[in-house]
C-alpha cells in the first residue's frame, strides 16, 4: 500500500514516472534526509529522550494541523487557530479553577473548582462553537474563508484578552497538568493524543462517506452539489472539526505550560498551515492526506530541534521554516501544472 | 407504444422573455431523440424543465402516462431521469469508481459506524464500464483520463439507478474524433438497453448517425419533429437558422 497516495487509491501504471514518484514522497524523503544529517552532525539528536521531545513539541500544533487538513482539503483555510486556542484554554482553565478568584492559587488553596473533565469539555465546546460560527459565516453569508478566519483571528484574541483581563490563569493541580506534562510509559500524553487523533482522522477521511465528500468538495464543489453531496454541510463541518482540535490542543497546551494566557498560540497558524502544506496537501483543495500532515509536522519539529542542537539562532529558524513553506507550495504548483499537461 | 415521456404545451417565461412557447414532445423507450437549435433557441431551458431544475410556467409533463411535478433535480433523478451535464460534473481528484458513486456511496455497517465499501463500489463500477464496453478502470484517477473515458464515467453514473431517460447535453462538443465514436457507441448501447435518450448536439453527423428522430427548436417554438430518415442535414440546418420556416 502506498502510504502517501493522496486519495487512497491505486494509480495506473503508465511506466515509471520518476518525477511523480519523487513528488509524492518529497516530504518523507526530506524528513529522512534531515534526520540523517542531524544525526551525523549532532550525535545527541538520536537520543530517545530528544526524539520524544521533538514529538512533544510538535504534538500541539500537529493536533491542530490534523483539523486544518480537513479545511484545506476543501480548498479553505483557517487563520484563527492561534487565537481560538488562547480563548478555549482560558475558558477551560477558568472552569477548572471555578472562577477568577483564585486564578493564581496553587496547592491546597486551589482545591475549590471543577473536575478536569469539565475543563476539557469547556475548552472543546469553545473550540467547536468558534469553528461553527466561522463555518456559518462561510456557508451562509458566503464570505471567503480567508476573510472570515482573519476576522476570527482578531475577534477570538480580543475575546481572550477581554475574558482574562489580560492576565494569565495559572497554577493547576497535578490531575490537570498531567495531560500536558505526564507520560504513559515513556511517551508524553500530548504525543499519544496527537497520534490517536491522526489515526481517527485518517479513518474518517479515507473510509467514510463524509471523508469522501471532503475530497469531492475540494475537487469540484459544483459537481459535488449536482451529484447530491450536501456541500454546505461538509464545508461547515470541517470548520467545526478544526475548532474541536483547537479546543483539545488548548487544554493540552495550558496543562503543559501550567498556565492559560490570552497571548497563548500567537503565530501558531504558521506552524499549523506549514505542516499541512509541507505534508503535500494542496491549497487548491482535493489532494492531501493525514499521513502527509503528520510527516509535515514532524519535519518542522525535527528542523527546529536540530537547529537548536546545532546552536543556530531561533531567528534563523523562522527564516528557514518560512522559506521551506514557500518552496513546498512552489513545488505543489509545479507538480500540478505538470499533471495537467 | 406508450410514451415514456410526454410534454404538452410547455411554456416558460423569464420575466418578459418567452424562452419556450407551447412545446409538445413525446419520447418512446429505446428511442434516441436529437434536440437541435441555435444558441438561445430554448434547448437548455427545455432540458432543465425535464430534469427538475425549474418548473414550466404552464404545460404538463407525464412519465409513462402519469403527470409529474419536479421541485428539484433530485426528484427527477428519483423518477428515473438522469442527466449527463455538459461539463460532466466530475471530480478530477477522485477515482472513476468514486465519481460514479458520488452522493450514492455503498457503505458497510460496523457497529454504530458506516464505512465506505470500496471493494463493492470498484467491482460494480467495473461491471458498468464493461457493460459500456469502455476501457475505463475503476481505480484510475479521472484527472488522468481521456475525454472519452470521462464521458464513460459520467454515463456509467446514470446507470446506477436504472433510469428510463438519459439526457446528454453536448457530450461530443469538446473531445477528439476518435473519442466521439466512443461516445456515440455508448449512446447506442443505452438505446439497446431499452432506455430513451435525449441528445443535445450541434454536430450534425452525430445526430444523423445515432438519433431516430430530430427535433428542432427556434426562438422557443418547435419547428420540426421528424424521423432522421425523412430529413437531411441541409434541411435541419435551414430549420435551425430559419431559412426554412417549418417542416
Amino acid at each position: 500500500m502506498n502510504p502517501h497516495n493522496t486519495t487512497g487509491e491505486m494509480e495506473p501504471d503508465t511506466g515509471t514516472d520518476w518525477f511523480g514518484l519523487a513528488a509524492r514522497y518529497a516530504a518523507p524523503i526530506f524528513l529522512v534526509g534531515l534526520v540523517l544529517v542531524f544525526a551525523l552532525l549532532q550525535p545527541n539528536f538520536l537520543h530517545p529522550l530528544n526524539l520524544l521531545n521533538v514529538l512533544r513539541q510538535v504534538s500541539i500544533s500537529g493536533l491542530i494541523a490534523i483539523g486544518m487538513t480537513f479545511v484545506i482539503l476543501t480548498a479553505g483555510i483557517d487563520l484563527s487557530v492561534g487565537s481560538l486556542v488562547a480563548l478555549a484554554g482560558l475558558v477551560g482553565a477558568y472552569v477548572f479553577k471555578g472562577g477568577l478568584d483564585n486564578r493564581f492559587a496553587i496547592g491546597a488553596e486551589a482545591v475549590t473548582g471543577n473536575p478536569v473533565i469539565y475543563a476539557v469539555l469547556a475548552a472543546i465546546a469553545v473550540g467547536i462553537i468558534g469553528g461553527a460560527l466561522q463555518g456559518l459565516a462561510i456557508t451562509r453569508l458566503k464570505v471567503p474563508p480567508f476573510v472570515v478566519t482573519l476576522g476570527g483571528l482578531s475577534v477570538f484574541r480580543g475575546a481572550a484578552l477581554l475574558f482574562s483581563g489580560g492576565g494569565p490563569i495559572s497554577g493547576f493541580r497535578p490531575e490537570y497538568t498531567w495531560w500536558g506534562q505526564g507520560r504513559i510509559g515513556i511517551v508524553p500524553v500530548p504525543v499519544i493524543m496527537f497520534f490517536l487523533a491522526a489515526a481517527i482522522a485518517h479513518i474518517v477521511l479515507k473510509h467514510t462517506r463524509f471523508g469522501m465528500h471532503v475530497y469531492a468538495v475540494g475537487g469540484n464543489s459544483a459537481a459535488s452539489d449536482l451529484n447530491g453531496v450536501n456541500t454546505r454541510r461538509v464545508t461547515f463541518m470541517v470548520y467545526v472539526i478544526v475548532g474541536f482540535c483547537c479546543g483539545l490542543a488548548a487544554f493540552l497546551l495550558s496543562a503543559r505550560l501550567n498556565s492559560a494566557e490570552a497571548v497563548a498560540g500567537m503565530g501558531l497558524e504558521l506552524d499549523v498551515i506549514a505542516a499541512v502544506v509541507i505534508g503535500g496537501t494542496s491549497l487548491f483543495g482535493g489532494v492531501g492526506s493525514i499521513f502527509g500532515t503528520v510527516v509535515g509536522a514532524l519535519l518542522i519539529g525535527v528542523l527546529r530541534n536540530g537547529l537548536v542542537l546545532m546552536n543556530v539562532s531561533s531567528f534563523v529558524q523562522q527564516i528557514v521554516i518560512g522559506l521551506i513553506l514557500i518552496a513546498a507550495v512552489a513545488f505543489d504548483q509545479y507538480a500540478a501544472s505538470r499533471s495537467r499537461a | 407504444m406508450m410514451n415514456i415521456l410526454e410534454l404538452n404545451g410547455i411554456t416558460k417565461n423569464f420575466g418578459g422573455i418567452h424562452a419556450l412557447s407551447g412545446v409538445d414532445l413525446n419520447l418512446e423507450a429505446g428511442q434516441v431523440l436529437g434536440l437541435m437549435g441555435d444558441n438561445g433557441a430554448g434547448k437548455s431551458t427545455l432540458i432543465k424543465i425535464i430534469a427538475g431544475s425549474f418548473p414550466p410556467t404552464s404545460g404538463t409533463i407525464s412519465l409513462s402516462g402519469k403527470p409529474v411535478n419536479f421541485a428539484r433535480p433530485r426528484e427527477a433523478r428519483d423518477a428515473g431521469i438522469e442527466v449527463v451535464h455538459q461539463d460532466l460534473a466530475l471530480c478530477d481528484n477522485l477515482t472513476a469508481s468514486m465519481n460514479v458513486f458520488l452522493g450514492r456511496e455503498i457503505v458497510r455497517k460496523i457497529g454504530p459506524f458506516r464505512f465506505l465499501n470500496r471493494t463493492a463500489m470498484n467491482e460494480q463500477a467495473a461491471e458498468l464500464f464493461a457493460d459500456l464496453k469502455s476501457e475505463t478502470r475503476p481505480k484510475d484517477l479521472v484527472r488522468q483520463m481521456s475525454g472519452g473515458q470521462r464521458q464513460a464515467v459520467a454515463i456509467a453514473r446514470t446507470r446506477l439507478s436504472q433510469p428510463n431517460i438519459v439526457i446528454m447535453d453536448e457530450p461530443t462538443a469538446a473531445i477528439s474524433v476518435r473519442q466521439v465514436a466512443e461516445v456515440l457507441d455508448l449512446i447506442r448501447r443505452l438505446q439497446r438497453a431499452g432506455l430513451a435518450v435525449i441528445l443535445i448536439s450541434h454536430r450534425m453527423p452525430d445526430v444523423f448517425s445515432v438519433c431516430d428522430r430530430v427535433v428542432v427548436l427556434r426562438r422557443g417554438t418547435k419547428v420540426a419533429d421528424k424521423p432522421v430518415t425523412e430529413t437531411s442535414p441541409e434541411e435541419v440546418t435551414g430549420l435551425i437558422t430559419g431559412a426554412i420556416e417549418t417542416a
